[in-house]
């Protein structure tokens, strides 16, 4: 998995609280058995004035130029700044991969869906939670400043404004470490194989009906 | 101090505890479905991985298939949309490859993956249950630890049998008292939705309690569970009674004679404890909940069907009050609208939610005589499985929709997220037993109205949402 240190990046806004994982990348994307090549439809219904399909070139589509991601000031943006219970929804991964493919390396809100939240770790994508107030002091900054920039460290679990606002997050630690090393957590949990096997053994004896009936 | 279910079932499954804070938790059922698991399985020859154990996966084809009856009769070869035959076939190959049990599209068994694993019993009370699907929540109306993963959780599955979590919150949703006329679990969860909000139950496990779950059956345990996620909660649950152990009993996958005894004792344990204490404790009046209609772009957007569309200037917060106007103009409705006034282009009665048998029945009881609306297109009915379309055959049901002028469909998914050719046209408006009214989740442009099966039968015949107490004695 791609790890995340440190990160120093433009900001653009999703300015809209309980955004879901349909509005992130709708259905008919979810039909790819690949991981990769969601980014060109990541916010597609929002992006686009035309309906998007699985497979079609994109660069030709008509521009939703109200959208803010399609404003020239966010072009390259890597840091979304969004609002509360983001990635509420479906628990398609396709959500996650679709950022990290359009670009973005972290997402700043004062909370999110839960399983959205856990998928971002399997895919180096950092959720940053920050107080309301927060995330309105970054909202009101970047709308001020063209070309705004935050840097985020996850080390020291800071976000900090070239104005000198540096902002504390929690995150929990299982979490910070697989991300900041890049860990293979499947490789992890292998290696607590025997432990795994012990469990079985006992629950075996204790439930055997969870065992065997499928064939 | 007592334990909740919830504390009890992860207990049992806690194969180690972590010093940061981490756990790992066994995996007693996978549920694999076409759309969540290409890239799991890729991953895992990618790392030269084979799965832990197989005993545990089941697997069926739902999402993106055809419900389409000629469609569906050519099987995966005949799927006209290339797409997602390569979707459905990858899941046929690696079943195949790996010796996993599926239940191949046309084959006796096959549903929505959160209506076969209860009726076949492969879901079962007791269980960590996890499959790659937020609805998952479903099987916990079997007092199962049931929730949705993503889709490298589907592979560390495969892998491992366990999967690295931290312990929620435990949450109680207690709704107490008898249930009006036309009142159904639908309704009941779409009212605590509606007062807890899409995010109230975040980092929490819900149990649902009182005298209107116990009241209620099995397939309505199912339905509430069903939408614990709509309320921000990964899980749902219902603590095991004597229903519980009826339902179980005689299934396909479920233990008989001694060791169905021996499991019935342990199951009979899986209970909050009287002192449990609980994070969150949320409850509602069985009198106050009148059959609910969702009008806006999120769950929590809902009310009476009595009640008018809320308008701009009762709003609390400016947050507040953009949504709503940014739901209004998506909807294509006004402010202080009543909500029986809403004209309906398309019916879907389907769903992991609302698609089993009783939900058949209770829409075939508005159905019966009467003739769907001139003004509305269209009426799918999709049985949530090959179980429940057999049955529903066997009772007359389909007749009964195709007699009104509803289409009777093969099973699947369907319009409750349009991955397949049922969908809805822009700026239409349909009266659906899913799940999820967000932006473009029937179609793009689409306009979704949640409600119960007896109440979208009821739009379907009047053309419009109409309190199905008005419709309740079910013959004309």
């Amino acid at each position: 998995m791609k790890a995340f240190t440190t990160h120093r990046g433009l900001v653009s806004p999703m300015d809209r609280a309980n955004v879901d994982t349909d509005m992130i990348i709708p259905k008919q994307f979810l039909k790819s058995i690949k991981r990769s090549g969601f980014g060109p439809n990541l916010f597609d219904e929002l992006r686009y004035l035309d309906e998007g399909q699985p497979g079609a070139d994109c660069s030709n589509r008509p521009i939703n130029t109200e959208f803010p991601l399609n404003f020239p000031r966010y072009k390259g943006a890597s840091i979304l700044l969004a609002r509360k219970n983001f990635g509420c929804g479906s628990s398609r991964e396709h959500a996650p991969w679709a950022l990290e493919d359009y670009g973005f390396n972290a997402i700043i809100a004062p909370s999110y869906a839960d399983i959205f939240y856990n998928n971002c770790f399997k895919n180096g994508l950092l959720p940053v939670i920050l107080s309301e107030e927060q995330v309105d002091t970054l909202f009101d900054e970047m709308e001020a400043q063209e070309g705004y920039q935050l840097a985020i460290d996850l080390h020291t679990q800071t976000v900090s404004t070239d104005t000198g606002h540096v902002f504390h997050f929690e995150l929990d630690e299982f979490r910070k470490e697989c991300l900041l090393q890049g860990l293979d957590e499947i490789g992890l949990t292998l290696q607590h194989a025997d432990q795994i096997k012990a469990y079985e053994a006992d629950r075996a004896q204790q439930h055997p009906w969870v065992f065997g009936a499928i064939k | 101090m007592g334990r909740t279910l919830y504390d009890k079932l992860w207990d049992s499954h806690l194969v180690k505890q972590n010093s940061d804070g981490s756990s790992l938790i066994y995996i007693d059922r996978h549920v694999i479905h076409e759309v969540t698991s290409p890239q799991a399985f890729e991953g895992l020859r990618l790392a030269g991985r084979a799965p832990w154990r197989l005993d545990t996966n089941i697997a069926t084809p739902d999402h993106n298939i055809s419900t389409d009856k000629a469609e569906r009769g050519a099987g995966v070869a005949g799927m006209t949309d290339e797409v997602s035959r390569i979707q459905v076939q990858t899941l046929d190959d690696n079943c195949d490859l790996y010796g996993i049990k599926e239940f191949k599209i046309n084959e006796m068994g096959q549903g929505i993956v959160h209506v076969m694993g209860p009726e076949l019993g492969a879901t079962m009370p007791g269980m960590t249950v996890v499959c790659g699907d937020s609805h998952t929540a479903t099987h916990g109306a079997l007092a199962c630890l049931a929730h949705g993963i993503g889709t490298s959780e589907v592979e560390h599955v495969l892998a491992t049998q366990c999967l690295v979590a931290k312990k929620m919150k435990n949450m109680r949703v207690t709704v107490n008292g008898t249930l009006g006329a036309g009142v159904t679990p639908k309704d009941v969860v779409l009212a605590i939705i509606g007062k807890i909000g899409t995010a109230g139950g975040n980092e929490h496990a819900i149990e649902f309690a009182g005298s209107v779950f116990r009241d209620m059956s099995i397939e309505g345990r199912m339905t509430v569970c069903n939408m614990a996620i709509e309320a921000g909660a990964r899980v749902g649950m219902v603590a095991v009674d004597q229903k519980t152990i009826d339902y179980c009993e005689g299934r396909q996958f479920v233990p008989k004679g001694e060791m169905f005894e021996q499991a019935v004792d342990y199951w009979n344990t899986l209970t909050s404890d009287a002192d449990a204490l609980f994070d969150t404790e949320v409850t509602l009046q069985a009198d106050d909940i009148a059959p609910q209609v969702t009008w806006g772009t999120s769950p929590e957007m809902v009310a009476p069907v009595t009640a008018s569309v809320p308008t701009l200037d009762e709003q609390s917060s400016e947050e507040r009050r953009k949504g709503l106007e940014r739901a209004l103009e998506y909807m294509g409705l006004e402010g202080g609208q009543a909500i029986n006034s809403i004209k309906v282009d398309r019916v879907f009665i389907g769903s992991c939610t609302n698609s089993r048998i009783e939900d058949m029945r209770a829409a075939a009881a508005i159905a019966r005589g009467r003739q769907v609306a001139s003004s509305v297109k269209q009426v799918l009915v999709v049985p949530g499985s090959q179980m429940v379309k057999a049955q529903a055959e066997a009772e007359g049901l389909d007749k009964i929709f195709i007699d009104a002028g509803m289409d009777w469909r093969e099973p699947g998914c369907s319009m409750c997220l349009a991955m397949n050719a049922d969908k809805l046209g822009a700026g239409e408006h349909c009266a659906s037993t899913s799940n999820r009214n967000f932006e473009g989740r029937q179609g793009n442009g689409g306009r979704t109205h949640l409600m119960s099966p007896a109440m979208a039968a009821a739009a379907a015949v009047a053309g419009h949402i109409v309190d199905v107490r008005e419709f309740v004695g079910g013959d004309q």
